[in-house]
């Protein structure tokens, strides 16, 4: 197996061979170390990893998904990211970017699963339906869970790409007809890293990527498996309209005077106070936006079941179980104002039934009254 | 029943540090709740003042997290005292552990929530420290108290570099995420207001009702018991 690996490119290689100079491969070095939020001497570290190390296989596989996380991808920052790590070099497999089709793709994956047993990546988008014995979602014959579990027996890690791979999604949000379910809950022998977001952003893909393959393991994990690098700090956090929270200056609707002076957007919904997510920072298709910078507030893709978790305008969350209109704070004050009812006809009848021994003791103590000197 | 004395006696019933915990208390739910709601659904206030010289949602915000740490090491003293205390202030006066507390506690039920009258009216069965109906719903707000602490912190942890936030850093993925978290810990509050309800209803009512200084009692500690309860339980302790 050694000398199968000797003979691969290193990424420096590859990068070359693809045209690209010395300095851009530099210059990409240091955008994922940036990213990755790394000091500048690891930049070398980085470096001399992509120039040594032979390539690692990936096998990118599409389940239930829309792919926009492999559009978020190849719109990362610097072209090489997306350009060499999976376009020409690394990707093995991917039924939406190579080139190869129907069998000839199938075979391609087959010779990679065998030719790189306990060494290939697999990146999963999209999640995998269970019900019906899976047939919403068939791949060259086969159902989804069959082929996730194939790919992942030999696996050395997974990458669960978006919030498909990492919590459902959509396709999962109640009453979740298909049974999506999100890789994690399938295959449980295998590192999973999940890099939730509808989609992730495509640095945070890249840096993903390039951490594992410059350093040979796994960035390091929150509780719930995503990398701390990009997902640490809530969107809040980081976000430029924060003052104004602080302030109590909020956006009452989308067309009032505040919207226009970008005020902060939590009244009409934002979610940014409860996700965790590198938007504020990181930012959009090269660093030119974001939802809340565009004016909508955050709707919380990065976060498990976001679809259920109420409404997307609103501030006040439904509760589960009183119907759509009822919000928690609808309910507590119905259910304060029967308490205090039920408190006022517990007196009523208390006069009631206990005035005979209300009685006595007005009558004993008007008596005592009366001897007072 | 008219052989019975009008003679009361002061009984030492709350100590110091249970009326202190007591009060604390009161005023860490008032703020807690008062600003938690606006931190739910903050008001529209309008300035033309720039941002940069406002803070008032901030300073909202830390005075609800600050009476968050009043209300927790208050609850974890009271835990304490629950330990040191007198009998009215033991951990054991909040469950009805034995036959006597199941007795009492239908009692109450019968007599003080259902308003049915005794046959014959007994002063003995007046109840002294907290009454095992009032005793259970504390331990029901010490539980509501519990669940705001847990995701409370939780979502405050991020937010923090002290270890002690940090211990509630696992709520959040526990429960599905920030957003379920913070459903829950809103729903809660209702929880808090509800009991406050009831809780000073019923204190008014005992107060009104049979007069032996149930509400001065959280300010003094001082209840009125009848001179032949005292006798009797002499006897019975002799
Ligand atoms: S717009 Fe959203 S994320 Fe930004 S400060 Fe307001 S609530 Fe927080």
């Amino acid at each position: 197996m050694n000398a199968a690996k000797n003979k691969q490119d290193t990424y420096y290689e590859s990068i070359i061979k693809n045209g690209f100079s010395r300095r851009d491969f530099m210059t990409f070095t240091a955008f994922m170390a940036a990213y990755m939020g790394y000091e500048t001497s690891s930049i070398a570290q980085i470096a001399n990893a992509l120039k040594t190390t032979p390539r690692l296989p990936i096998i990118w596989e599409h389940y239930q998904e829309c792919t926009c996380c492999s559009e978020s991808f190849i719109r990362t920052d610097h072209p090489i990211a997306a350009n060499i790590i999976l376009d020409k070099v690394s990707l093995d497999y991917t039924l939406t970017l190579m080139a190869a089709s129907g069998h000839q793709a199938e075979a391609a994956k087959k010779a990679t699963m065998e030719k790189y047993k306990g060494e290939y990546i697999l990146c999963v988008e999209g999640s995998v339906p269970l019900g019906e014995e899976g047939v919403f979602c068939c791949i060259a014959g086969k159902t989804a869970l069959e082929q996730l579990k194939e790919a992942a027996a030999g696996a050395k890690a997974i990458i669960a790409w978006g919030s498909c791979a990492s919590n459902g999604c959509v396709q999962s949000s109640k009453p979740n007809p298909t049974n999506a379910t999100p890789i994690h809950k399938i295959i449980t022998d295998k590192p999973i890293i999940r890099v939730p977001g509808c989609p992730p952003i495509g640095e945070v893909m890249a840096g993903v990527i390039v951490h594992v393959i410059a350093f040979g393991k796994l960035p390091e994990l929150d509780r719930q498996g995503r990398p701390k690098a990009f997902y640490a700090k809530r969107v809040h956090d980081s976000c430029y309209r924060r003052p104004y929270f602080d302030a109590g200056l909020f956006v009452e609707e989308f067309d009032d005077e505040n919207a226009k002076k970008g005020y902060c957007l939590y009244k009409v919904g934002c979610k940014g106070p409860v996700t965790y997510n590198s938007c504020g920072t990181m930012k959009w298709n090269n660093g030119v936006s974001y939802p809340i910078q565009s004016g909508h507030g955050c709707f919380g893709c990065s976060e498990d079941n976001f679809w259920d978790n109420g409404p997307i305008y609103e501030r006040l969350t439904n509760v589960p179980g009183f119907g759509i209109e009822a919000n928690a704070d609808k309910v507590g004050m119905v259910a304060a104002g029967v308490v205090a009812g039920a408190a006022v006809g517990h007196a009523i009848a208390s006069k009631m039934s206990k005035r005979k021994e209300l009685k006595e003791r007005i009558v004993s103590g008007k008596d005592l009254e009366k001897q007072v000197e | 029943m008219t052989t019975i004395s009008h003679d009361f006696k002061r009984v030492f019933v709350w100590e110091a540090p249970v009326r202190l915990f007591h009060w604390i208390n009161v005023l860490a739910i008032l703020t807690l709740a008062a600003t938690g709601i606006i931190i739910g659904n903050p008001p529209a206030i309008m300035s033309g003042a720039e941002a940069t010289n406002q803070y008032w949602f901030g300073i909202n915000r830390y005075i609800h997290f600050i009476s968050a740490y009043i209300l927790t090491f208050n609850m974890l003293y009271r835990m304490f005292w629950s330990y040191m205390g007198n009998k009215y202030a033991n951990w054991k006066q909040f469950f009805p552990y034995n036959k006597k507390g199941i007795k009492n506690t239908l009692f109450v039920l019968k007599h003080h929530v259902l308003l049915q009258n005794e046959k014959v009216y007994d002063f003995r069965k007046n109840i002294i420290g907290h009454n095992p109906i009032a005793a259970i719903s504390y331990s029901l707000l010490f539980i509501l108290m519990l669940i705001q602490i847990f995701t409370g912190f939780g979502l405050y942890a991020d937010n923090s570099t002290w270890f002690f936030p940090k211990l509630f850093a696992w709520v959040p993925s526990f429960l599905g995420g920030d957003m379920n978290t913070r459903l829950i810990h809103h729903i809660t509050t209702w929880g808090f207001i509800i009991f406050t309800i009831i809780h000073v209803y019923l204190a008014m009512w005992h107060d009104w009702l049979e007069g032996r200084g149930e509400i001065s009692s959280m300010f003094g500690g001082y209840k009125f018991i009848r001179k032949e309860r005292l006798k009797k339980e002499e006897e019975k302790n002799d």
